[in-house]
């Protein structure tokens, strides 16, 4: 059976202009996407992975060259359709959360829905607690954001960018702020949603998180340079797992050397 | 995005921020409050001014001598002795347009009634004299023509002198007083008027008839005033021109000569005090503006230093869907509500500043609806005036900048 391609990208280019100068963002890239990947963009700084999210999340327009998304052509779209686009069909997880403060979470969670009019207050609450269901937090629905930790916080977001059911979630380094274990907990919670079906776009650079996705796309200064599927794919759920169980070992340890002393 | 929920989300917004919204609020509420408050006590000083007036009688018309030049040297007016009582028949006769007409002549003098005596003017006028000055007989009655022709020695007491001479368990009326050396007996009292627009007291007064005050203690023949009655307040001009005309004519003036009386009506009296308290309405009302549309620049600023606050926020709006347009009215919203609901606690607080001050200055205050409208319409302008720029600043973001903003 043949996937559903969700994101089809041909000889795309992306140009800035800083001053006289142009930068090259983005070269001829052609990348397709299919439905249930989970994939990890990564590279340096000034790679140009964030333009590419940004161009993927239709929160920016390549300069040339075609983005097909879910069928659609968006290069011929204007600025209130793309917004349209986004509310429907992308997901934003981001680093530093972005959750709005003093609100609560099933709030933040209802957030892309009030934009969409078709959603009426009912079915916007039950997508809402259904989301946080997802994530694990429906017993902080009524907590503020600014009153749970980071983990949790990233896990409202999450929940915010599954509540519109769209056709993929674009994370945008959503580990950075984290510990390990948080960050294993989160890419744990990832391939949870991954398994079920859900299109994942992960930007990072860090290449422990990376092996915890399916396909590896690499970029250097503007080129797709390696675009590989991840042989030994690691479990975030082992990970965590294992992490747990070198603690415990180092407290042990710990332990036993204070009784020493 | 619907409109319920973008007013949800304005609203949310505010009391996210209880503080600062209501140091936002304050500036408008102020505004509104002195607002409502400055106009409430200008309108009332209007509103009182304007029915002492009437209160004199606005069908009033007075003669008076015009001071004249003589041999050079100007004469006061008190000097001046041009009317006499002839001029009073002649304009009777001769003017249709004069609804009742009397002398009016004065002089001041201590009364005296057993061992009390006080200062008091008596005036002199005809049977006419309390229906034109607006003076009612409270008990007894008013001098009558015989009276008049006789010069008899009967007077009206005001309330003042009542108060004054006579103890509570005595009847004025019947009773015999001393003006000026003269006895006279008490006929009437006249009802209590209260004071005039100039804090004169219009109850210490002796009436008495004209020609008894002419013959027996001013001694001249010449009249203070002539005091007309037109019959309505329309007619005031049409009757004033007829009584000039008709006075020049008595007078045997000249063309060439100038008047040598002078008329005044309550309508320039109205007028003038009619402008100086538009005047201080005005000053009131502007004093009043500016605080409000300093409060209005109090919105603007807070909204500005909002979007700036909040351009992170705005950035995942824009990125999770909403459109220019919803960012706009979001923040226009909660500018609007800011000055609205502080529009409607400045309307509540104004009112009950005008009630106090009522209550402890003991100023006459009015509240009108137009004052109330006009602030608050004033208010929701200022809302959406000074809302627009920072809403526009605010839906003009570039998400990717506006979400990479620290």
């Amino acid at each position: 059976m043949k996937l559903k391609k969700i994101i089809d990208l041909n000889n795309l280019n992306k140009n800035y202009f800083v001053g006289a100068e142009i930068v090259k963002a983005l070269r001829e890239l052609n990348l397709s996407v299919e439905a249930g990947e989970f994939i990890a963009i990564m590279g340096a700084s000034g790679s140009g992975k964030s333009t590419l999210l940004n161009i993927l999340g239709c929160l920016d327009k390549p300069t040339s060259g075609d983005y097909w998304l879910d069928g659609k052509n968006v290069n011929a779209m204007t600025k209130n359709q793309l917004a349209s686009i986004r509310n429907t069909k992308i997901g934003f997880v981001f680093q530093s959360y972005n959750l709005l403060p003093r609100t609560t979470a099933l709030e933040n969670v209802e957030l892309p829905l009030l934009y969409n009019s078709s959603i009426s207050n009912r079915l916007r609450r039950e997508k809402a607690e259904h989301a946080l269901e997802a994530v694990g937090l429906v017993d902080r629905m009524k907590h503020l954001s600014n009153q749970m930790s980071g983990g949790q916080q990233q896990r409202v977001a999450i929940a915010r960018s599954l509540v519109n059911d769209p056709v993929i979630i674009l994370a945008d380094e959503a580990t950075g702020n984290l510990d390990t274990k948080t960050s294993y907990e989160i890419m744990s919670l990832f391939q949870e949603l991954n398994e079920k079906g859900i299109t994942i776009g992960f930007v990072t650079h860090e290449p422990d998180i990376a092996t915890f996705t399916k396909r590896n796309i690499v970029f250097r200064d503007g080129r797709l340079i390696k675009d590989f599927t991840v042989e030994n794919r690691l479990s975030a759920q082992i990970a965590l797992k294992e992490l747990k169980d070198e603690e415990a070992f180092l407290e042990e340890q710990e332990n036993l050397n204070l009784a020493y002393i | 995005m619907k409109i319920q929920n973008l007013i949800k989300v304005a609203i949310a917004a505010i009391r996210r921020n209880k503080t600062r919204s209501f140091l936002t609020m304050l500036g408008i509420i102020i505004g509104v409050a002195s607002v409502i408050a400055m106009l409430a006590i200008g309108e009332g000083s209007n509103a009182s001014i304007q029915e002492q007036i009437s209160s004199m009688g606005t069908n009033l018309i007075n003669v008076m001598p015009a001071s004249r030049n003589r041999g050079g040297v100007q004469q006061g007016r008190s000097m001046s002795q041009t009317l006499v009582v002839s001029d009073i028949e002649y304009l009777r006769n001769n003017s249709d347009l004069v609804k009742a007409i009397s002398p009016e002549v004065q002089s001041s003098g201590q009364v005296i009634f057993g061992s009390s005596n006080w200062p008091t003017q008596m005036y002199g006028g005809n049977e006419e004299y309390t229906y034109i000055k607006k003076y009612e007989v409270a008990s007894g009655r008013i001098f009558n023509s015989q009276e008049i022709k006789s010069s008899a020695k009967v007077c009206l007491l005001g309330q003042t002198v009542v108060d004054n001479l006579f103890g509570d368990d005595v009847d004025p009326i019947g009773q015999s007083i001393r003006f000026d050396k003269i006895p006279f007996k008490v006929i009437g009292i006249l009802e209590e008027k209260g004071d005039n627009t100039f804090g004169q007291d219009q109850d210490d007064i002796i009436l008495a008839p004209y020609t008894t005050v002419m013959k027996r203690i001013t001694r001249q023949i010449y009249l203070r005033s002539i005091v007309i009655s037109a019959y309505s307040e329309d007619q005031i001009s049409q009757t004033s021109t007829q009584i000039e005309a008709g006075m020049r004519l008595a007078h045997k003036l000249k063309d060439t000569e100038e008047n040598d009386f002078e008329i005044r009506t309550q309508d320039e009296l109205i007028s003038t005090f009619g402008s100086i308290s538009e005047m201080m309405l005005v000053l009131l009302g502007s004093i009043a503006a500016i605080s409000l549309i300093v409060g209005g620049i109090g919105i603007m600023n807070i909204m500005y230093v909002s979007v700036t606050e909040r351009t992170r926020e705005i950035g995942l709006r824009l990125a999770i869907g909403g459109k220019g347009k919803d960012i706009l009215l979001q923040f226009l919203l909660e500018a609007v509500l800011l000055s609205v609901i502080g529009g409607i606690v400045g309307v509540v607080l104004g009112i009950i500043t005008s009630n106090t001050v009522e209550n402890i200055m003991g100023w006459p205050v009015l509240i009108t609806s137009d004052a109330i409208l006009i602030s608050f319409l004033f208010c929701s302008f200022i809302g959406v005036f000074f809302g627009w720029y920072p809403a526009r600043k605010a839906s003009a973001l570039d998400p990717i900048e506006a979400l990479r903003h620290e």
